[in-house]
């Protein structure tokens, strides 16, 4: 983002060599003297982010759409450097379509791509999005170091405020990011968050956010790892683990574990496979972990013992076998690991008796190398990165309160609430390149949770 | 009864006068037919009149004694119904005002410090009156609700609200009272009393809250 601003000077330099001099003469001096001369006073140091510009020609409501949508996610993705020409959303490719021209083949896009322009401005792929010659936008991902079209998608037309549209072009967005770098993007994960005890839903990008019926107030939902359905507690109320859906008509939630009198059940979690459910069940006996069968609807089975402390918010690795929780037998709410059996616990993030904080909320990351927690530092909240393999831990914030992280399903990704702007909302944070953006503009957000990636 | 016993008594007088006045009217007419001259005029015994007047007085005070005696029977039992009922009354709001304030009693909060359950000895006082008030009223059981301030995590705090109810219940229960006479819960942060960030707030919100589940009426004071 920052990185837009410092080149921008180099572009406008750039796009004004190539009025001079024409294509080719720009070309020629930017691998010159006259390249360097552009430089002065100017502190650019190559990221390792690939650049990305936009290109197109027509404009409309549905093709303006399709733009913003994806200018957005491909932003949000942070594995590009956005390019931006000052003045443009994006630069004309082939004239405009308004004026009669038809709209380009794939074949024709190629041969229009200006690579040596689009080098010019250190752009390492340029996104074409144009009227398709069939229905909808034909959307053509160029390389331009390969000089040459990538990938080739289309999106149909649709109703540009529907949230079918906006996951049509999240779907786009995330094919792009993985015909580009390898690695699919984010865009069409949601996430859940409760407000005032009601349950809602919002996109990666933070539109689309929906009400869900929920039985009573919703408290600590989580998502299947299929990214469909979800559990959660409903607390105070009856205190029991419900699991819905957003399959489902209403998302009528089941209750799926049977109460028992005199304790509540919170804090659910999946197991990775989605077989096991996972929960806190606070009691006579204090807090404690259990877990349940949930394809043979069976088996409830207690997995910590902790008859003078207190084990909570448990959460699983990727590969099933281990569960991070929140345990009080150090004397204060520190992060534990134990055996997915419930064997072998032993303190996993690292701390100082009656120096660190307490530390809660923990979620393993997708590819299983990071556990994101947080901890208390002076008095504030703040989250925390411990990398599994190590056990050092990184402080990731400490603006405001910052709190229950929840990771991206690309493992760089996470989601939080923060209350730097005075209101507590959700978050996101890059771990890679440290980029902070807010999701949410509505107060009082908590407890979100972060889907898997959704086809 | 009585009214019967006065008929009577009455038709006897009645009876015992009629004789002397058909007396004196024979000896009038006998003494007129021997005479010469006009016969004198019938005059009334003056006696006789005092004694009918006598009777027409006894007959009346008859008749309102009965009057008296039906209104008085009457007015005692109304009376006597309204003592009863006042005393009713006056029970009914004896017993309210006696449980209102054993249940204020039993109502009053304990505190925690911060990540705490442990009960401070300020409040063993506020636990020992439940102890006594719990004793005192045999069918009473109460349930005791935990609280927590802002800080510290949503799920966690239902953990720790958890543990403060405990606290309360393990030290009634050490002290004899029946264990299934005490259910706990947790609200975690969910339910402040005081709004606010801050230790005045928070010092509030981290509490217990007694509340009364069954036997709630006619709550007797403790030693009463």
């Amino acid at each position: 983002m920052t990185r837009m601003f410092t080149k921008s000077p180099v572009i406008a330099a750039v796009l004004f060599c190539a009025i001079i001099w024409r294509g080719e003469d720009a070309l020629a001096q930017r691998e010159g003297p006259a390249d360097q001369g552009v430089r002065v006073g100017i502190t650019y140091a190559p990221g390792t982010l690939p650049g990305l510009l936009f290109l197109g020609s027509g404009r409309g409501v549905f093709l303006d759409s399709v733009r913003a949508i994806l200018r957005r996610d491909l932003d949000y993705s942070d594995r590009f450097e956005m390019i931006t020409i000052p003045g443009n959303e994006f630069l004309e490719i082939a004239g405009p379509v308004e004026g009669g021209s038809a709209p380009l083949s794939e074949d024709e896009a190629g041969s229009v791509a200006n690579y040596a322009l689009y080098a010019a401005l250190r752009v390492d792929f340029a996104l074409d999005v144009s009227k398709s010659p069939d229905s909808g936008a034909a959307v053509t991902l160029f390389d331009v170091r390969g000089a040459a079209v990538r990938r080739r998608l289309a999106v149909e037309n649709g109703d540009v405020e529907s949230l079918e549209f906006r996951a049509n072009v999240h779907q786009l967005s995330d094919a792009i990011v993985l015909a580009a770098t390898g690695t699919p993007g984010i865009a069409t994960s949601r996430l859940l968050f409760v407000r005032r005890g009601r349950l809602y839903r919002v996109d990666s990008d933070g539109a689309g956010v929906t009400g869900i019926a929920a039985s009573g107030n919703v408290y600590s939902p989580t998502w299947h790892p299929e990214g469909k359905d979800f559990a959660y507690a409903s607390f105070p109320g009856d205190s029991r683990v419900r699991i819905g859906s957003l399959d489902g008509e209403s998302g009528d939630a089941h209750l799926i574990i049977a109460g028992v009198d005199g304790t509540q059940d919170f804090a659910p979690a999946f197991s990775p496979n989605g077989v096991t459910i996972v929960f806190a069940r606070a009691g006579a006996e204090g807090t404690d972990i259990f877990s349940y069968n949930l394809a043979d609807s069976c088996c409830l089975q207690r997995l910590t013992v902790g008859r003078f402390s207190d084990n909570l918010s448990p959460t699983f690795s990727p590969d099933g076998r281990q569960i991070a929780f929140v345990s009080t037998r150090p004397g204060s709410p520190q992060i534990y690991v134990m055996g997915s059996d419930g064997t072998g616990a032993e303190l996993f993030a690292p701390f100082d008796f009656g120096v660190t904080g307490n530390s809660y909320a923990p979620e393993w990351s997708p590819d299983g190398l990071n556990i994101a927690f947080h901890r208390e530092i002076g008095g504030s909240p703040q989250v925390f990165v411990m990398d599994v393999s190590s056990r050092t831990v990184k402080q990731l914030s400490s603006a405001g309160r910052n709190e229950d992280p929840t990771w991206g399903p690309d493992g760089r990704h996470l989601a939080y609430v923060s209350s730097r702007t005075g209101s507590s909302q959700m978050w996101v944070i890059d771990l890679e390149t440290g980029r902070i953006r807010q999701v949410t503009r509505m107060g009082r957000v908590r407890l979100p949770s972060w889907s898997s990636r959704l086809d | 009864m009585k009214l019967n016993t006065s008929l009577d008594h009455n038709g006897e007088t009645m009876r015992g006068t009629l004789p002397v006045t058909l007396g004196a009217t024979i000896v009038l007419l006998v003494a007129a037919a021997c005479g010469g001259g006009p016969a004198p005029i019938p005059q009334p015994d003056p006696d006789s009149l005092a004694a009918a007047e006598q009777i027409r007085r006894d007959s009346t005070a008859v008749v309102q004694e009965e009057r008296d005696s039906v209104q008085r029977v009457q007015a005692e039992a109304r009376e006597r119904v309204q003592r009863e009922q006042q005393a009713q009354r006056d029970s009914v709001v004896r017993i309210q005002q006696e449980t209102a304030a054993v249940a204020e009693a039993l109502s009053a909060r304990i505190h925690f410090d911060f990540d705490r359950s442990v009960i401070k000895p300020e409040w063993e006082a506020v636990l020992d009156m439940k102890i006594a008030i719990l004793q005192a009223n045999p069918m009473l059981t109460i349930s005791i609700v935990g609280h927590c301030d802002e800080r510290g995590s949503d799920e966690y705090n239902i953990a720790l609200g958890n543990r403060r109810a405990l606290g309360a219940k393990q030290y009634m229960v050490n002290r004899g009272i029946e264990a299934q006479r005490i259910s706990t819960s947790s609200m975690g942060e969910s339910q402040p009393a005081m709004m606010g960030s801050g230790e005045e707030a928070w010092s509030q919100n981290r509490r217990d809250e007694f509340v009364i589940a069954s036997g709630g009426d006619g709550l007797v004071q403790p030693g009463s």
